[in-house]
C-alpha cells in the first residue's frame, strides 16, 4: 500500500469543489486518459479584484491526484492571480502533508493546470497545455515537453531520470527518451546558475551573488543613490557592505531582508542568509 | 484489526487453512530436529518429508522423486530457467509470452543481458496465445519454453500440453509456471509432455515461503542453489520441515477441493461477474472469450482509475487488486492488459476480484451491493465519464 498520509486520504474520501463551473472565466485542461490521470479546473474570477472567488475541478486519476486538485482549489480560492500563479507543486505537496515520490507528478499536474487557466483567463487562450513548436515533446509516451522538464528540475531539484519520471511522468512509459532526459539534467546542472547554493565553489558563489547585485538589486538602490557591494562569503551567510546613500541608512537593516536578501534567495538558493558586514 | 474482512485477493495470496496450520504445529514445537541428522529424532522427521512429497505428486500426476521443495514460486521459475539454460549451454533462445509473471518476465530481461535472445509470444484481445507463433519462434538455437499455465492477472488459461508437446516435438525443453493453476485446474503431468512446473505454496493455502519444481524424470538439471545434499542435491539448503508438512497438507486439500473450485467458486465468480457487468455501465470483463480459471475475474471500469476503486473498495473492507499503473508504482498499466490491447479509457480503471473455496454467497452479494455506488461517485468527479468531451491529444503510445 501507498504510504499516504490521513490528509490525503481525507481529501480523496471527501473531495471539496467537486465539478464544473458553468461558464468558467479560466478553465485549465493537463493530462490525458492515455496518461492515466488528468485534470480540469474551471475558475469563476472577480474581474475588479482579479480574485479567484470560486474553483471546481474534476480529476480521472488515483488518491493522490484526486487529493491534489482537491487541496489545490482550497488554496486558490480567495487568492489573486498574482499569488495563485506562485504556488509551486511542491506546496501542494506540502498542503497534503507530503506525497510518496513516485506520486509527486499529482502534484505537478495541479500546478499545471492552474497555470493554464491563469493563461486562459490572462490571453484568451485555449484553457489547454498547449503543445508547439516552441515547446519540444521529449517524453513521446506522456507527452511531456523540455519546458515542463525543466521547471520540475529546477522547483524541486531533481537530479536523476528516476525522479524526472516521479515528477513529471516523463521517460516511464516505453523509456526511450532516458538518454534525453539525463542529458538536459546533465546540461541543467553543469549549469553554475543552477547549481545548489551549498554545492557551488566560492567563486561560483560570488559570481552569482555579484550577476544578481548587479542586475536585480542595485538597479533598484541606485534609485535612492546608494548601492551594495559583496564583502564575503561564508557557507551560506553572505556579507554585504551599503555604500552611498545607502550607507548608514536607517531603512538599510529592512531594505537588506525585504530586498536583497528576497532577491537572493529568490535567484540563487532560498537557504541564502544575508549580513550586514 | 476489527474491520470485517471480504477477502478476494486470492491471486495474491491466500488464507493458510486451518488443517494446514493444524498440521505444521508440532514442527514448531516438538519436532524440530534436522532430517539430515544421523540420529533418531532427525531420522524420525523423514517419513513427513516423504509424505508431502507424496501429496503434492498426487496434486499433479507426478512421481515423489520428481518433486524438489523451494522457498517459493519465484524461486522454482528461476531454477528451472538457469538449468535449462545451463545444462544446454550451447543453446542461446529462450521463449515465454507477454503476460508471464514478473518471475519470469523480469529475469527473461536479464537474460537478454546475458546474450540470450528471447522471443515473448504475443497474445490476442481475449488474452489467448496462438500456437503458429510457438510453432515459428522455435529454432535450432532454442533451449526451453516457458508458458505460464494461467495468466495471474486474467486467469486465461493457456494450452500447455499442447504447447508441451510441440516443443518436445522439436527438442526443446518446456517449463509452465503454474503458480495460479495448481489447484484451481486439474493437472496430470504423467500424461503430458511438460518437463519443469512452478508452484508456489501461498497461492493454494499453504503458508509463504515454499514453492515446489516438478522435475520430469531423466532431463537433465542444474541446480541453482548450491550447497548441501537435500533434495538429492537438486536444491541445497536444510529442509523447511513445517512448510513442507503444512504445503503436502495444502496439496492434499485442493486436491479434494478440486470440484468445489470447478463448481461452487465457478459459479460465485459467475455471478459477481454478471451481477457486477448488470449493475454498472461501461464495463469490460477480460479475457471473457478464453478458458479461465474458475476463480478469477479481471474487470475494467471506463473513465476511472483502478487504485481510487480499490482504496474505496478497502474502506467497505474488500480486498481486490488493480493493473492500474498507480497501484504498482509504474506509469503504465499492467503488461497483460497492453499486450491484450485493452482500449486507454478502460486500461488504467482494472480491478480484479479472485475468490477462493472460502468465498461465500453473502460476500458475493456484498461486493455486488457495495460497488456501484462507488464507480458513480468516481466517476463523478472523473472529467471524462459518460458524456463529458473528451479532452487532451491523446499520445501514441509505441506499442
Amino acid at each position: 500500500m501507498w504510504n499516504y498520509t490521513d490528509k490525503v486520504y481525507e481529501h480523496f474520501k471527501n473531495p471539496r469543489n467537486v465539478g464544473e463551473i458553468p461558464n468558467p472565466d479560466a478553465v485549465g485542461e493537463v493530462g490525458s486518459l492515455s496518461c492515466g490521470d488528468a485534470l480540469k479546473l474551471t475558475l469563476r474570477i472577480d474581474k475588479a479584484t482579479d480574485k479567484i472567488t470560486e474553483a471546481k475541478f474534476q480529476t480521472f486519476g488515483c488518491a493522490s491526484a484526486i487529493a491534489s486538485s482537491s487541496v489545490l482549489t482550497e488554496m486558490i480560492i480567495g487568492l489573486t492571480l498574482d499569488e495563485a500563479a506562485k504556488i509551486t507543486n511542491q506546496q501542494i505537496a506540502d498542503a497534503l502533508g507530503g506525497l510518496p515520490g513516485k506520486k509527486m507528478h499529482c502534484s505537478v499536474m495541479g500546478m499545471e493546470a492552474l497555470e493554464a487557466a491563469i493563461a486562459n483567463y490572462r490571453g484568451g487562450k485555449a484553457g489547454k497545455r498547449v503543445v508547439t513548436g516552441a515547446e519540444r515533446i521529449v517524453c513521446k509516451c506522456f507527452g511531456v515537453t523540455e519546458a515542463v522538464i525543466l521547471k520540475a528540475i529546477k522547483v524541486n531539484g531533481l537530479r536523476t531520470v528516476e525522479q524526472v519520471a516521479d515528477f513529471t511522468k516523463a521517460g516511464g512509459g516505453c523509456g526511450q527518451c532516458k538518454g534525453e532526459i539525463e542529458k538536459i539534467l546533465k546540461d541543467y546542472w553543469s549549469n553554475a546558475d543552477n547549481k545548489k547554493f551549498a554545492d557551488m565553489t566560492v567563486v561560483e558563489k560570488i559570481k552569482v551573488i555579484e550577476k544578481v547585485l548587479a542586475e536585480k538589486v542595485n538597479p533598484l538602490l541606485k534609485k535612492d543613490g546608494g548601492w551594495i557591494e559583496l564583502v564575503d562569503v561564508a557557507g551560506q551567510t553572505v556579507k554585504l557592505r551599503f555604500l552611498g546613500m545607502c550607507s548608514g541608512c536607517s531603512s538599510s537593516a529592512i531594505t537588506l531582508k525585504t530586498v536583497v536578501e528576497k532577491e537572493l534567495k529568490e535567484n540563487i538558493d532560498p537557504s541564502i542568509e544575508v549580513e550586514q558586514a | 484489526m476489527d474491520k470485517r474482512i471480504y477477502y478476494f485477493d486470492n491471486n495474491a495470496t491466500s488464507r493458510v487453512a486451518e488443517e494446514v496450520a493444524a498440521a505444521m504445529e508440532p514442527f514448531f514445537h516438538g519436532l524440530y530436529a534436522n532430517p539430515s541428522s544421523m540420529h533418531f529424532f532427525g531420522g524420525s522427521l523423514q517419513v513427513y518429508l516423504d509424505t508431502a512429497r507424496q501429496q503434492v505428486a498426487d496434486l499433479i500426476g507426478a512421481k515423489p522423486e520428481e518433486i524438489i521443495f523451494t522457498s517459493c514460486g519465484t524461486e522454482s521459475d528461476s531454477t528451472a530457467i538457469y538449468s535449462a539454460l545451463r545444462s544446454q549451454p550451447e543453446k542461446k533462445h529462450f521463449i515465454t509470452t507477454q503476460v508471464e509473471h514478473p518471475a519470469v518476465l523480469s529475469l527473461s530481461k536479464s537474460l537478454e543481458k546475458q546474450g540470450y535472445r528471447v522471443t515473448l509470444l504475443p497474445v490476442d484481445t481475449e488474452g489467448r496465445i496462438n500456437l503458429e507463433d510457438l510453432k515459428n519462434a522455435i529454432t535450432s538455437d532454442t533451449a526451453l519454453v516457458s508458458m505460464m499455465w494461467a495468466n495471474n492477472e486474467t486467469g486465461v488459461v493457456f494450452p500447455v500440453e499442447e504447447a508441451a508437446r510441440i516443443a518436445h516435438s522439436r527438442g526443446v525443453l518446456f517449463h509452465t509456471d503454474a503458480v495460479q493453476a495448481a489447484g484451481k485446474v486439474p493437472i496430470n503431468l504423467a500424461e503430458s509432455k511438460i518437463d519443469m512446473l512452478s508452484i508456489s505454496g501461498h497461492k493454494l493455502h499453504a503458508p509463504k515461503g515454499i514453492g515446489v519444481l516438478y522435475v520430469r524424470k531423466g532431463i537433465p538439471f542444474k541446480p541453482f542453489l548450491i550447497g548441501g545434499h537435500q533434495e538429492e542435491g537438486r536444491r541445497a539448503g536444510t529442509e523447511n520441515v513445517p512448510y513442507i508438512v503444512g504445503l503436502g497438507k495444502a496439496a492434499e486439500l485442493a486436491k479434494k477441493h478440486l470440484d468445489i473450485e470447478n463448481v461452487k467458486v465457478r459459479a460465485l465468480r459467475d455471478r459477481l461477474e454478471a451481477g457486477l457487468a448488470a449493475a454498472i455501465p461501461n464495463t469490460k470483463i477480460n479475457g471473457k472469450g478464453a478458458e479461465r480459471l474458475p476463480n478469477t475475474l479481471s474487470i475494467c471500469f471506463e473513465y476511472i482509475e483502478g487504485e481510487s476503486i480499490l482504496l474505496m473498495l478497502s474502506e467497505k473492507g474488500i480486498c481486490a487488486s488493480s493493473g492500474s499503473a498507480c497501484t504498482s508504482g509504474s506509469l503504465e498499466p499492467s503488461h497483460v492488459l497492453r499486450a491484450m490491447k485493452v482500449p486507454q479509457t478502460y486500461a488504467h480503471g482494472s480491478i480484479r476480484l479472485s475468490l477462493s473455496i472460502y468465498n461465500t454467497e453473502e460476500e458475493v452479494e456484498y461486493v455486488i451491493k457495495e460497488f456501484p455506488a462507488i464507480v458513480e461517485r468516481l466517476r463523478a468527479i472523473s472529467p471524462f465519464a459518460d458524456g463529458k468531451p473528451l479532452f487532451g491529444a491523446e499520445p501514441q503510445h509505441k506499442d
